[in-house]
């Protein structure tokens, strides 16, 4: 019984959706991109949406409600984030595999639940809990703290990237940061458990053990949930799909694919 | 886990493993399942069974999925300017969410482009057999079915296949109920069920009566007011005619606040009675009879219209039909009128003409199976019937939740058999039990349910099936 999705359903909202598609389809299942809280779907089409694209992937990444081109929503929930993914994927051709970074890692876990995707994989998933929060007070007390009373959450470059992205490129993209609605930024303090997902989708976890917004534990926590250990990338930052080692991660998610049965 | 057959057309040569009963060749289609019909349930339950592993057959007598929602098949009851009268939230799948851009109440063209999206984006059409249709369905042994068919219309030769479950998703909203009136042969002027009716140009201009006071009746009758010459809407009782918004938003989702929060139907019901006072007011002053019963008694109506075209004159209510002369029909109350036009929308009833009404518990014949949960059938552990229901609510998502509890029945009689035969017993010891308060003993309500207690009792049966 999901009486509150009837009673109360979430409110429509105008959202980003932008896509690189293959030149020839190859029966490859699309991917949904699905960026963390404060990104929007610029973070993707920046590097990983043309390369799944040249891989023979159709590509898409959306951005939730309140970030990136979509609508305003300074009053979303987890639950309007999680209604958002689910919208665009049941919009999309054929049955998607998502793919969610940071705290879109969660909204896609929160997902699946009502959306049985082909497969998912959760990219440095930000699944809230009090040692993230710990971790993100100890190194960015002055850009967490507001957060906790309502302000916006701000991430500095330091957890974001590795060294060897050049600090241009660095300034510019945390620049194009936005935030997430405080009554979604404040559920990341619990840990909001997600129903099991529909149809049993294979689930990837992978991320960097230099991550300085995700500890390593956390990863392997993530991963064995889903029944598997976490692939790691060294030495890369939490953006890992900016960072200047960008190609590492998303040809591993795209062998992984055309290893699974998911892709065929 | 692996499908334990290919999918692909039943090899229509075979490889005669078996035979059927009267000794016909058969080819065995190992663990596949059958599904009968690519509607709404049909549609559902292939994704469903797929996404469970299972190999699926699907033979449609049309060439489009849809079944009722699409206009083009045969055996449509929609008609131009059918809305749904619930609300998307109510009616959509549980996991493939209707589109925010569409209104609260969608148009029939949208839902039928939703089971469209749906059949692709799941891949489903190269499991359904299109222009097909199934002539018989018999048991075999082992639980399995004997599922014979041929080409829609009658037109080449027989095919039997052997499966290892059988889905009945054949919709019961296709073969008109038609009500028997002294003198109706005799009457000269137009008569039809509402399934024929498909324009508001059927109306144009004509003297029209309508029968039946259902969702179906009640839009013809506010066509009717706008199109017709003159319009009588006939109904045997008073109705608590709902409208669709109340307090801004739609009615459904206003009264399933009330559910989630477990309030007691006495409280519910007057509430709903209160709040029709505030919004419909005292039906008798329109001249329409006072209901005999208290709301969640009948099939909810859910109309805007219909009250606010009585009050402007435009349908006039009147009684029962007492009998029809060649040019008047006369009513209860002794009053005769002459419509040119009579429409009957008197409802449907269901029909399994494919299989011996015994197998559903219906030895008499009534066209009532015994069922538990609408769905499964006591005796025929590997038999459900999918989409059964008259729920107060869509029925999509009470279909997809019987077909998610039938996979998983299925995959627990290979996995965990002791927790299978537990359901086949709690099917024989429950089959027959309602999912709704007390409502009118009618053939429109013998599959009335509530769909917040349908759903509970299905989740309860998954539940206790997977021992949570």
């Amino acid at each position: 019984m999901r009486g509150r999705e009837w009673s109360r359903p979430v409110r429509p909202a105008r959202r980003e959706v932008v896509s690189a598609v293959p030149e020839l389809e190859q029966g490859r299942p699309p991917l949904l991109f699905v960026p963390g809280f404060g990104h929007g779907a610029w973070a993707f089409a920046e590097h990983w949406l043309g390369h799944s694209a040249s891989r023979g992937f159709p590509a898409y990444a959306m951005s939730l409600r309140g970030h990136g081109g979509s609508e305003p929503a300074p009053e979303a929930t987890l639950r309007a984030y999680t209604h958002d993914v689910a919208q665009v994927a049941a919009g999309l051709p054929r049955q998607a595999v998502l793919v969610g970074h940071g705290a879109g890692a969660l909204v896609v876990a929160h997902a699946l639940a009502r959306y049985p995707a082909r497969g998912a994989v959760l990219v440095a998933p930000v699944f809230g809990g009090w040692k993230v929060f710990g971790a993100a007070l100890r190194r960015n007390p002055a850009g967490t703290l507001p957060a906790v009373f309502g302000g916006p959450l701000r991430l500095s470059r330091g957890q974001l990237f590795s060294r060897e992205l050049p600090d241009e490129e660095a300034r510019r993209y945390v620049g194009r940061l936005g935030r997430a609605g405080r009554r979604a930024q404040w559920s990341l303090l619990g840990e909001p458990a997600a129903e099991p997902a529909v149809g049993s989708p294979p689930v990837l976890v992978l991320g960097s053990p230099d991550d300085r917004v995700v500890p390593a534990s956390t990863l392997t926590r993530v991963a064995r949930r889903y029944g598997s250990a976490p692939l790691l990338f060294p030495g890369m930052g939490h953006d890992m799909m900016l960072d200047v080692r960008w190609a590492e991660p998303i040809d591993a998610i795209l062998d992984w694919l055309e290893k699974e049965p998911v892709a065929r | 886990m692996s499908t334990s057959t290919d999918h692909g057309r039943p090899d229509p040569e075979g490889t005669p493993s078996a035979q059927s009963r009267d000794v016909r060749p058969l080819s065995d289609r190992s663990d596949t399942v059958c599904v009968i019909g690519a509607g709404a349930s049909g549609l559902t339950a292939i994704k469903n069974l797929r996404e469970h592993g299972f190999g699926v057959d699907c033979y449609e007598r049309e060439t489009g999925v849809g079944g009722a929602w699409n206009w083009r098949h045969d055996r449509s009851p929609v008609y131009a300017s059918t809305h749904l009268i619930s609300s998307k939230p109510f009616t959509q799948f549980p996991d493939f969410p209707m589109p925010d851009s569409w209104p609260d109440y969608p148009h029939h063209s949208q839902l039928l482009s939703y089971f469209e999206r749906y059949a692709d984006h799941f891949d489903l059409r190269s499991h359904i057999w299109f222009g097909t249709e199934v002539v018989r369905v018999e048991p075999a042994e082992g639980d399995r079915w004997d599922v014979t068919t041929r080409s829609t219309g009658g037109y080449g030769p027989e095919r039997t296949s052997r499966y290892a479950a059988v889905v009945i998703a054949n919709g019961h909203n296709w073969s008109p109920k038609l009500p028997r009136y002294e003198g109706l042969e005799q009457f000269r002027g137009e008569i039809m069920h509402a399934s024929s009716y498909k324009d508001p140009a059927q109306l144009r201009g004509k003297r029209v009566l309508v029968v039946g006071a259902g969702n179906t009746g009640c839009d013809i009758a506010v066509e009717a007011a706008q199109q017709a010459s003159r319009c009588w809407h006939s109904t045997r009782r008073g109705y608590w005619y709902a409208p669709k918004y109340v307090l801004g938003r739609p009615a459904d989702q206003v009264n399933d606040s009330l559910l989630a929060l477990r309030v007691p139907l006495r409280v519910r019901q007057w509430l709903y009675h209160w709040t029709l006072r505030l919004t419909v007011g005292d039906l008798t002053r329109f001249g329409l009879p006072k209901p005999d019963h208290r709301v969640y008694e009948t099939h909810p109506i859910a109309n805007s219209q219909l009250v606010y075209y009585v009050g402007h004159g435009g349908i006039g209510p009147v009684p029962d039909v007492a009998r029809f002369h060649p040019y008047a029909v006369e009513l209860a109350d002794g009053r005769e009128i002459d419509p040119e036009l009579v429409i009957f929308a008197t409802g449907y009833l269901p029909r399994f003409e494919f299989l011996d009404a015994s197998v559903f518990g219906d030895s008499a014949g009534t066209g009532r199976p015994t069922l538990w949960l609408n769905a499964f059938t006591p005796g025929h552990p590997t038999l459900a019937v999918a989409g059964l229901v008259q729920p107060d609510s869509g029925l999509f998502a009470l279909s997809h939740w019987q077909t998610v509890l039938f996979a998983r029945l299925l995959r627990a009689r290979r996995d965990r058999p002791e927790r299978a035969a537990a359901f086949a017993q709690r099917v024989r010891d429950r089959a027959g039990e309602r999912y709704s308060g007390q409502v009118k003993d009618s053939s429109r309500h013998w599959f009335e349910v509530g769909h917040a207690d349908y759903l509970r009792a299905v989740q309860r049966a998954l539940h206790d099936l997977e021992g949570k």
